[in-house]
């Protein structure tokens, strides 16, 4: 098994405030990698710095094996890099369908030109698209709502839009951030079903989540960290039994 | 069937072609014309403006620059240096793409305010360059263009053409010839939307980390919408300069921009037929606003002000959706 994202040595500091403080750690393809800790913890920083919306103080971030430090987020979704926000990020200006087809914007073809003169290739590639898409919202639970706005689509959809958005782009590694936050007990059961159905297919995942039954439930390894720096790492059971953990959940 | 139609992603130009071609049955009078003709010319401007501003969500309060530049290219290189018009028009609209490729990298990287700020100064650049440069361009005199020449035949709105038998007024020629270039520039515009391309323009409208996250490079798209919005103002431009035959300054200054833009915002972002509404609007606004020269700027301030408060998404959307809610409301008492 190699590893798809490595971390090392990595640091973020805003002005005086350390974000992000020597951290480390491996994530090996094809796992569910869960990163947890408490609210200002710095875990959605670390998100921002993998994905590449911050520039990383210090450190080094590899994916497969590649330096990828300073590169673009649309680079790295070149790289089959792709995301979901805690503060959803959806197209409020194009319908649900739309937001799910413009998630295979790298893997479909032409230019401008094919634009204008709108050859059939290209029509035909839109209709492809289009279908892949709708098939996208059905698995990810949102078939209902395929001709909707966006703008009209209540939270937990959203939610699942964002996934299926991602999927799209049939991305290597999946970051989820807060996926779970807003929903209820059922919709929780839905996302829990959703996670593990993207892994079977090989997709490396990694995730940040407040709700521990989820998280103990689906991940391969988790990682905590507090104020920035790494509290424990391992599988579900070791971190659940480290003392420094139960420390910082529960006060000592 | 109509409901079909409604549906089709080119109703909107098929009713536009129908209504447009419909004009020269109704009015036989040059002035009428003339107007017709200055208006389907700057309303396929705006529908190139609308990419930028509707679709990608980008401000420039400096258009008219793009519009006059194409305008002057082609006075200059046809009535100094002999060139056909037809050349003339497609070297000054790669010129002015090229420009606005070069002016857009940087600038597009600013957002809101700074992005307005920097357009304006770009557009007020350009604008003073042309006022100064008199030697080429006249200065505030202005400067006479010759009729525009396709391929041999010379269009010109004081001439008479006899096609199969007909006679055919210069001006109705112009009318007619402006139209065919305002539904072409509606269908290029309309491909371009219904696109992948137009998909990513549009989702940096509506959230450009999201636009980023999926792989678009919003930096190229932006500067890609910004050239072809640039070069619809340029090819405009000039078939303007050849149309009216003579042209100031004025026609790339700041009131020109802000008058293009809030076309767009009246008429309805993102929306090719409202644009082109707005358009002929303020086009037609200051005719009857005779009376009131002196307060043109103000009232036409105050129908933004007015439109952002009651009508955001501009007056043919806002129309269009009264007019659904009426007949859904019909068919539902119906039922």
């Amino acid at each position: 098994m190699s590893a798809m994202i490595e971390v090392s040595g990595l640091d973020k500091t805003f002005g005086g405030v350390h974000a992000i403080e020597g951290l480390s750690f491996t994530v090996d393809e094809g796992q569910v990698y869960s990163v947890i800790g408490p609210n200002g913890a710095g875990k959605t920083t670390l998100f921002n710095l993998i994905t590449g919306f911050y520039t990383p103080t210090r450190g080094d971030i590899r994916l497969n094996g590649e330096d990828v430090v300073g590169l673009d987020p649309n680079r790295l979704a070149q790289r089959g890099m792709c995301r979901t926000f805690q503060q959803m990020q959806v197209c409020m200006n194009m319908t649900a369908l739309e937001n799910v087809m413009l998630g295979r914007h790298l893997k479909l073809r032409g230019n401008l030109l094919s634009s204008v003169l709108r050859l059939p290739s290209l029509r035909q590639q839109e209709r492809d698209c289009r279908d892949r898409a709708r098939a996208l919202m059905e698995f990810v639970g949102c078939g209902d709502y395929v001709d909707a706005d966006a703008a009209s689509l209540s939270y937990g959809v959203l939610k699942r839009l964002e996934i299926a958005r991602a999927l799209a782009a049939e991305p290597r590694i999946l970051l989820l951030d807060e996926p779970a936050a807003g929903l209820n007990g059922t919709e929780t059961a839905q996302l829990d079903e959703l996670i593990r159905k993207v892994a079977e297919q090989g997709v490396t995942v990694m995730l940040v989540e407040h709700d521990m039954k989820l998280v103990m439930g689906i991940s391969d390894r988790l990682l905590v960290i507090n104020y920035g720096r790494k509290l424990a790492e391992g599988t579900p059971d070791e971190v659940r039994n480290n003392p420094d953990v139960i420390a910082a959940y529960l006060g000592n | 069937m109509l409901k079909q139609f409604l549906k089709w992603r080119l109703s909107g130009l098929i009713v536009l072609a129908f209504i447009t071609l419909s004009i020269p049955f109704l009015m036989d009078n040059p002035f009428y014309f003339d107007m017709a003709t200055q208006i389907a010319i700057v309303a396929s401007t705006v529908v190139g403006l609308n990419l930028l501003v509707g679709y990608a969500g980008q401000i420039s309060l400096g258009h008219a620059a793009f519009f006059g530049l194409g305008a002057y290219f082609s006075a200059i290189a046809t009535s100094r240096f002999g060139w056909p018009s037809v050349i003339a028009l497609f070297t000054g609209a790669a010129f002015v793409g090229l420009l606005a490729w070069i002016i857009g990298r940087p600038i597009l990287r600013l957002k809101g305010h700074y992005l307005s700020m920097a357009t304006l100064a770009v557009g007020f650049i350009i604008a003073i360059i042309i006022n100064n440069q008199s030697g080429w361009t006249g200065g505030p005199d202005g400067m006479s263009v010759p009729p525009l020449g396709i391929f041999g035949w010379e269009l010109s709105t004081f001439s008479v053409y006899k096609i199969f038998g007909f006679e055919l007024q210069g001006y109705v020629a112009w009318y007619l010839f402006s139209i065919v270039v305002l539904l072409l520039a509606v269908l290029v515009a309309q491909n371009i939307v219904d696109s992948p391309v137009g998909r990513a323009l549009r989702s940096i409208h509506g959230s450009e980390i999201a636009a980023r996250t999926v792989g678009v490079d919003t930096a190229r798209y932006k500067s890609l919408v910004f050239v072809i919005s640039a070069v619809y103002a340029s090819v405009m431009g000039s078939l303007f300069a050849h149309f009216t035959g003579f042209i100031t300054p004025a026609i790339a200054d700041f009131d020109h921009s802000i008058l293009l833009i809030t076309m767009v915002v009246l008429g309805g972002m993102a929306s090719p037929m409202g644009v082109i509404l707005g358009a002929v609007v303020l086009k037609l606004l200051p005719q009857f606003l005779t009376g009131f020269q002196d307060y043109e700027t103000m009232i036409f301030g105050l129908i933004l002000m007015l439109t952002m408060i009651f009508m955001p998404k501009g007056l043919l959307p806002t129309m269009i959706r009264i007019l659904k809610s009426r007949l859904g409301a019909r068919a539902g008492g119906d039922a």
